[in-house]
């Protein structure tokens, strides 16, 4: 089976519906809670390992109590900065919270010479490429925009601006492309890109550009949408009218909906849509479904306007919990492993609360310097300005 | 030995001439592969050098630019094509929150080494939004690099210039010289630097200060004044962000009077920053206001008044003598 025949759909070519087409509703039936029956899923929320007849692999003991780790440790990042932020430590932070098989999911099935454009909520996946989670908290306690070197990490820097990062991301995958390093068959060297982004970005301009020039390209770009089904107060029904994946075969390359809070589906198909790109066979869409366990950032009030009913539901379906069951079940992780991952996880609380007080103060001084990468006579001048400001004081200081 | 060629033809040349020195250079746009650009800028370059180097781009600018953005993180140097300056606002937002400022925010980390080529500027009789001046909205943002070319020459070398920059460039071409003036160029000469000034025409008695396709409204003016036994100097800015102050300083200081004339609506535009700094910096050799010549505060006319619209000879001696007989 090639790997595009594992993405199915609709065949756009049939001919059905004459006229407008039948009725949105009948196809897609009521909102649907529990992602449809195209949701591809490995692990039930109670913890069951289940098949799937197209997006399947065995996973190693260690695989699986890896992927477990990352979601423990990553849930800790996110609960810490939560905490930091209401400590005053942080001016805001976007939490994660339910998110994290979708995160770990798509970050374990990158390899190195992959690249990645987030949004701002990917820390997950920063964690699987390898960023000191100390780092992200630079952007959010504001001393600076993010402190990592995309090139070096294959991970861009956080997009604040909506579905920005999708067209960036399609430009990388375009440059791999030229780079001849796309369809070569050497699995050290094909590369691919993936561009994370959420249901609310999914209406915007840019993505549905990315999506024509992806598309127009055959680029080599994996469109990664975490429908966590709120856009700040708007629920998903306020952005699209059909489940987001089928948007795909509209653009023409195939869209599939995975159970974004089961990291071993969502590996599963990450890792094939990434494979279907690094092979030369253009993009894909994943749609993780999943939810939005917390608020948009620390600094809204989710309460006014959804019903904690549903929240309730989705705690039923948590990422982390239903992995861990099947460890436990299975037997493939002892009390010990559990122990020893709280103390990591403790441990790791403590070094970013200690690592983020300590984040050096910007100068304002020093921002002049990154404007350009040749700086101009007259920027130049402007700090030369505001430094004989500055020092004026401390001269009149001197004299008291 | 020198060539006898107009601005669409130095443009080409001076695209060709980077294409040819970095392979890295690519260039992309609406129409700018087979068609070679609907004002044949880009023309024989898909020919020369493949699909892969001159991509002709879905029709979508926001699309065009934010995937240059993308390609200038992998390294590559994009050439962008606006096609016309009404069509840039639908890659505003790229370029002004992710192209100007990817430098800043990864501290110099990412650069992007683009250029965005906008013909600008009106005179061809065209329907709205083919003959608007954007300049100031760019030149107001930092993180960009604005600059205009007045001539042949200056088209195929800062072009060329542009494109070896490490940061973004915004690049305005007076579209109504296109096909207009022929100048001789010599492909074996220096240029000057890309940021910097230039006296066109040197005069005693006031500061003219023009760029794109004011300047030849200015030389023309000049030539005009001098009939009359007024002797206009010309600076062709020729960049607009940063402004090369230094020139102007200089024959501001001389002649003690200062015009600026551009296309661009008055209001907030590059003459209310120049007028700023000439007032700041040589306030106490001024004799008379800096005045302003420009496109009215209104939106761009139907092109059958156009040219009451756009600074022509006789509203910039209007200036210069107000100026002269304050």
């Amino acid at each position: 089976m090639s790997q595009s025949d594992q993405f199915p759909g609709p065949d756009p070519t049939s001919g059905e519906g004459a006229g407008f087409g039948p009725d949105l509703a009948e196809v897609f039936g009521p909102s649907q809670s529990d992602g449809g029956p195209e949701l591809v899923q490995l692990l039930t929320p109670e913890g069951e390992r289940v098949h799937h007849p197209e997006f399947d692999l065995d996973f190693s003991e260690e695989q699986l109590r890896g992927f477990y780790r990352d979601m423990v440790l990553t849930r800790r990042i996110d609960v810490e900065a939560t905490a930091l932020q209401r400590h005053g430590e942080l001016g805001i932070w976007a939490q994660l919270l339910g998110q994290e098989a979708a995160q770990i999911g798509a970050g374990r099935a990158l390899r190195r010479q992959d690249h990645v454009f987030p949004t701002y909520r990917e820390h997950g996946v920063a964690w699987c490429r390898g960023i000191d989670p100390l780092r992200l908290l630079g952007l959010f306690r504001g001393v600076d925009h993010g402190d990592w070197d995309p090139a070096e990490y294959g991970f861009g820097l956080y997009t604040i601006v909506i579905g920005a990062q999708t067209l960036h991301a399609t430009g990388y995958a375009m440059g791999m492309q030229r780079d001849g390093v796309v369809g070569t068959g050497d699995a050290e060297r094909d590369a691919a890109v993936i561009a994370h982004f959420g249901d609310g970005a999914s209406s915007q301009g840019d993505v549905n550009e990315a999506f024509i020039f992806a598309a127009s390209y055959n680029a080599p770009v994996v469109f990664f949408c975490q429908n966590n089904q709120w856009a700040i107060s708007e629920p998903i029904e306020r952005q699209s009218r059909i489940p987001l994946y089928q948007r795909a075969l509209g653009f023409g390359f195939p869209g599939v909906r995975v159970d974004g809070n089961d990291v071993l589906a969502t590996y599963a198909v990450t890792q094939a849509a990434l494979q279907r790109a690094r092979d030369g066979q253009g993009p894909t869409f994943v749609e993780a479904y999943t939810y939005r366990m917390g608020a948009h950032t620390t600094t809204d009030d989710p309460t006014r306007y959804r019903l904690s009913a549903d929240v309730e539901s989705w705690k039923l379906k948590d990422p982390i919990a239903r992995l861990e069951a099947y460890l436990k079940r299975n037997g493939l992780a002892d009390a010990a492993y559990f122990e020893e991952l709280d103390d990591e996880a403790a441990r790791l609380g403590a070094t970013l609360r200690e690592g983020c007080k300590a984040l050096p103060e910007p100068r304002i001084l020093d921002t002049f310097e990154h404007v350009y990468a040749e700086q101009t006579a007259e920027l130049a001048e402007q700090r030369a300005g505001y430094a004989a400001y500055l020092e004026s004081f401390e001269t009149e200081g001197s004299h008291a | 030995m020198s060539t006898r060629i107009t601005l669409a033809k130095g443009l080409n040349m001076g695209l060709r001439k980077a294409m040819e020195d970095d392979p890295k250079v690519l260039v992309m746009g609406e129409d700018v592969g087979k068609l070679g650009g609907v004002f044949r800028i880009t023309d024989g370059l898909q020919k020369d050098f493949g699909e892969d180097r001159v991509i002709d781009s879905p029709l979508a600018e926001s699309g065009i630019v934010g995937t240059a953005v993308g390609l200038a993180l992998r390294g590559y140097r994009p050439v962008v094509e606006i096609q016309f300056d009404g069509f840039v606002y639908p890659a505003y937002d790229q370029i002004v929150c992710q192209v100007a400022k990817m430098h800043f925010r990864s501290k110099g980390r990412s650069k992007m080494p683009m250029v965005i080529r906008i013909p600008f500027g009106g005179g061809i009789g065209a329907v709205e939004h083919h003959s608007e001046s954007p300049e100031a909205q760019f030149a107001h943002t930092p993180g960009l690099k604005v600059v205009a070319c007045s001539n042949p020459v200056d088209g195929y070398w800062m072009l060329q210039q542009a494109i070896a920059s490490d940061d973004p460039v915004v690049f305005l071409e007076p579209k109504r010289q296109y096909h207009a003036d022929k100048a001789d160029l010599d492909e074996s000469a220096t240029p000057e630097p890309l940021f910097t000034s230039r006296v066109v025409r040197p005069g005693t008695d006031l500061t003219l200060l023009a760029y794109g396709p004011t300047v030849k409204t200015a030389m023309r003016a000049a030539e005009a004044a001098a009939t009359e036994g007024r002797s206009v100097e010309v600076i062709d800015l020729r960049t607009l962000s940063p402004l090369d102050m230094d020139p102007v300083l200089d024959s501001v200081r001389r002649t003690g009077r200062a015009v600026v004339c551009h296309e661009a609506h008055v209001n907030l535009g590059m003459g209310a920053e120049l007028s700023a700094r000439i007032t700041e910096q040589c306030f106490y050799s001024l004799e008379a206001p800096v005045l302003r010549v420009g496109g009215f505060d209104t939106p761009y006319p139907a092109s059958r008044i156009e040219e009451d619209f756009l600074p022509d000879l006789d509203r910039v001696l209007d200036a210069v003598d107000r100026s002269l007989d304050f």
